[in-house]
């Protein structure tokens, strides 16, 4: 929409340099704070520079579904709060909401990050199901990238709750974690014009031609792709893009480490 | 009476710890944390700024909408589901109607100041930490205020007076309880919101209201420190 | 007996008292209730003889007569455009006020002004309704094409203009960017070199947070030496609009 302003990033980018005076694969400051909410089983709070998401999971006990009797359940959300920018409205998840859960929710179950199958308590008849809702607090770009490094930490943190007569006790935390086997997350690349760029701030996501969100499991294979843009993207471009993705999401897995 | 001694061993008088914190939504054209126990509230303001649906517009004055909500995972027990229901409405009703008499829109015609309200962890007392943030929010967003808000719940719990009930307390069993939230205008000291369930007699009520006139001016303090703090942090 | 409750420049709170007794008067964002005086807005006490006024450290826009805004265009309509005045209120551009040539009727606006668009533009007319008029035609009054917008405190305004402009004439000189600061707090930046307008992008981002403390001139004086590496002479009060 705004010609002038995506000009002008073009200019600044054809210099090797961003709006905020970043090199084109650079994050912003990256920050990761574990349990953030008590009420939650397990939580985390990440910031990407002026974007801060907290992420909670809840823990439910549910009768499995027929055709996966030994297996738990995974659910994803998002809810996009318009305390978080002036661009979110009330009402009922936009598209945008929906996109983002649905990506992460892939990354997470296509990697197995989850072993859902030791979350069966008694086959056909008692499983966990593990909610994670992710809720902004500020957006200030790259939501996707945030939205999986905070689930992936919330996951991390997770302790079950006790069973009491089948129900789910949750004023008795145990010290059990979930059965964690990876630790799937994204990278977004986006494009604008000839360039590549990582971490979009809000004037760079208005402009750009083309996303592709990249996530990854530890061993660098990937677990869930998603383009988004207008604009089309050549084989080649793809596969740039996935390189990015992958040496990128090394070094945001080390945020998880402390 | 025997409820003498609090279950987590506060005196009568005595709210949990308080934490309050402008300026955490940097989006916004106003924000601010109130902490009171484990019940947290984010309050962001935006505006005054155009008022969609247009239907809703009032063309003497600005118009105060608040939106109060509790994310998924901040319930005591099973998850809260997304989405806005009756109670999370009528909150957000209140605590227009709690604000409102501070607040002055009259240069604003036809546009509207929205309050966003959001609760990541919650114990008891919501609704009153939604307005003590909102009202600094408000403050922090520059609208023109006679005075901020604060409030809290307080109220009898097997006929003592306390102040700032938190979770168990609302669940005692082994008398009546009755849960009071307040909010109150420090200056003139003022009700502007007022619930009450439970079982409460009128002189109950008296001694309780007085409480949390008392209870409101320390709130206030914690409030007025908060919005002070931030250009203090700026100056750094 | 009256007492001042506050200091100059001090922080104050909706609803704190600034001063006791019927010596002083309430000035702007005060106001007067039976012996007090109290704030109403979150603001610098100013104490100009007996009248008490509060400077405001927040707030959006409040579109002024005879203000010179950046506005953006939102829409195209029948006989002019709407722009977003980064208030809660947008303006109507009429065609007449637009340009010094003749448009002819059904002619392509977006020819002269497009969607997205930011004009340095001054407000002609404000209703009590809030109905606001811009006109194009003024000294100064341009389409803004190439550079970067960045919004401010529109409260901040004055301390980023400085005492006729000595302030924006600094950062100008220092980073040899070019800069329109509008009344509402959008400003246009435009340098030659990337990283000279980034300074001075952080340089308008520290006066909006450090402006309430004294010295303000000195300190953006001596970040702007110590960030550039040169000597900078700061000309105030003096008209020093270079560019």
């Amino acid at each position: 929409m705004n010609k002038a302003s995506r000009k002008h990033i073009i200019e600044l980018l054809d210099k090797g340099i961003r709006l905020d005076g970043r090199k084109p694969d650079q994050y912003r400051e990256v920050s990761v704070e574990f349990d953030v909410t008590r009420s939650a089983e397990g939580s985390a709070r990440v910031k990407i520079g002026d974007t801060e998401m907290i992420t909670g999971v809840k823990m439910e006990l549910f009768e499995p579904y027929p055709d996966t009797p030994d297996q738990g359940s995974l659910m994803v959300g998002a809810e996009f709060s318009p305390m978080a920018s002036p661009e979110f409205e009330s009402g009922p998840p936009g598209i945008e909401s929906i996109e983002l859960s649905r990506v992460i929710d892939r990354g997470i179950r296509e990697s197995q990050a989850i072993d859902l199958k030791k979350l069966c308590l008694k086959k056909g008849e008692l499983c966990w199901m593990v909610v994670i809702d992710m809720a902004p607090i500020n957006a200030a770009g790259n939501l996707f990238d945030a939205g999986a490094l905070s689930a992936i930490a919330a996951i991390k943190d997770t302790k079950l709750p006790g069973i009491k007569d089948d129900q789910v006790d949750y004023d008795n935390k145990t010290e059990d974690p979930l059965p964690v086997k990876k630790v799937a997350l994204s990278v977004t690349v986006c494009k604008i014009g000839k360039h590549l760029i990582i971490d979009p701030l809000p004037e760079e996501e208005k402009v750009i031609d083309a996303r592709l969100t990249v996530a990854t499991d530890e061993s660098g294979e990937l677990c869930a792709l998603q383009k988004g843009g207008e604009e089309p993207l050549s084989v080649e471009e793809i596969d740039k893009m996935v390189e990015l993705g992958i040496e990128k999401g090394k070094e945001l897995r080390a945020k998880l480490e402390s | 009476m025997t409820y003498d001694k609090r279950l987590d061993g506060r005196k009568a008088d005595e709210t949990r710890p308080i934490e309050a914190k402008v300026g955490v939504v940097k989006n916004a054209d106003g924000s601010a944390m109130f902490k009171i126990g484990s019940t947290v509230a984010y309050a962001a303001v935006y505006g005054p700024r155009e008022m969609y649906p247009r239907f809703q517009q009032n063309p003497q004055k600005g118009v105060l909408r608040c939106n109060y909500n509790m994310m998924p995972f901040s319930g005591h027990g099973n998850r809260v589901r997304p989405g806005p229901n009756r109670r999370s409405k009528e909150i957000g009703m209140v605590t227009e109607k709690a604000l409102l008499p501070v607040i002055d829109l009259s240069k604003f015609p036809n546009a509207v100041v929205d309050v966003f309200i959001e609760l990541p962890q919650t114990d008891a007392g919501t609704r009153c930490a939604g307005i003590c943030a909102a009202s600094m929010a408000l403050a922090d967003a520059g609208i023109i205020m006679k005075d901020l808000v604060a409030s809290v719940a307080v109220g009898s719990v097997d006929h003592s007076i306390i102040a700032d009930l938190n979770y168990d307390e609302e669940a005692y069993e082994d008398g009546p309880v009755a849960d009071i939230p307040v909010a109150i205008l420090p200056n003139s000291g003022k009700v502007t919101l007022l619930q009450m369930d439970g079982e409460l007699s009128r002189e109950e009520l008296k001694k309780s209201l007085e409480l949390s006139k008392k209870v409101c001016k320390d709130i206030y303090e914690v409030q007025k420190k908060a919005l002070k703090a931030k250009f203090e942090v700026e100056s750094k | 007996m009256s007492e001042l409750l506050v200091k100059e420049k001090q922080v104050t709170v909706p609803g704190e008292v600034l001063a006791e007794g019927m010596d002083y008067l309430p000035g702007n964002n005060t106001y007067r209730e039976g012996e007090k005086i109290f704030s109403s807005k979150l603001g610098l006490a100013s104490v100009d003889g007996r009248a008490i006024k509060l400077i405001p450290l927040s707030g959006k826009y409040l579109p002024k007569e005879g203000d010179t805004i950046i506005a953006e265009v939102i829409d195209i309509l029948m006989s002019g455009w709407r722009v977003d005045t980064g208030s809660a209120y947008s303006a109507m551009l009429n065609m007449k006020e637009a340009t010094s040539e003749f448009i002819q009727k059904g002619a392509d606006l977006t020819k002269y002004y497009d969607f997205g668009d930011h004009i340095v533009c001054k407000i002609t007319q404000v209703t009590s309704q809030m109905l606001i008029d811009v006109s194009m035609r003024g000294p100064g009054l341009r389409k803004l094409t190439g550079g970067r917008i960045i919004r401010a405190n529109p409260n901040k305004v004055p301390r980023i203009i400085g005492k006729k402009g000595s302030m924006v004439s600094m950062i100008k000189d220092a980073t040899g960017c070019r800069i329109t600061v509008g009344q509402n707090g959008v400003i246009w930046l435009q340098g030659e070199d990337p990283n000279m307008e980034l300074l001075a992008v952080k340089t308008m981002r520290k006066i909006e947070s450090e402006s309430h403390i004294s010295g303000l001139t000195d300190r953006i004086k001596s970040f702007l030496e110590k960030e550039t590496g040169k000597k900078i002479s700061a000309k105030e009060g003096e008209k020093n609009d270079v560019r």
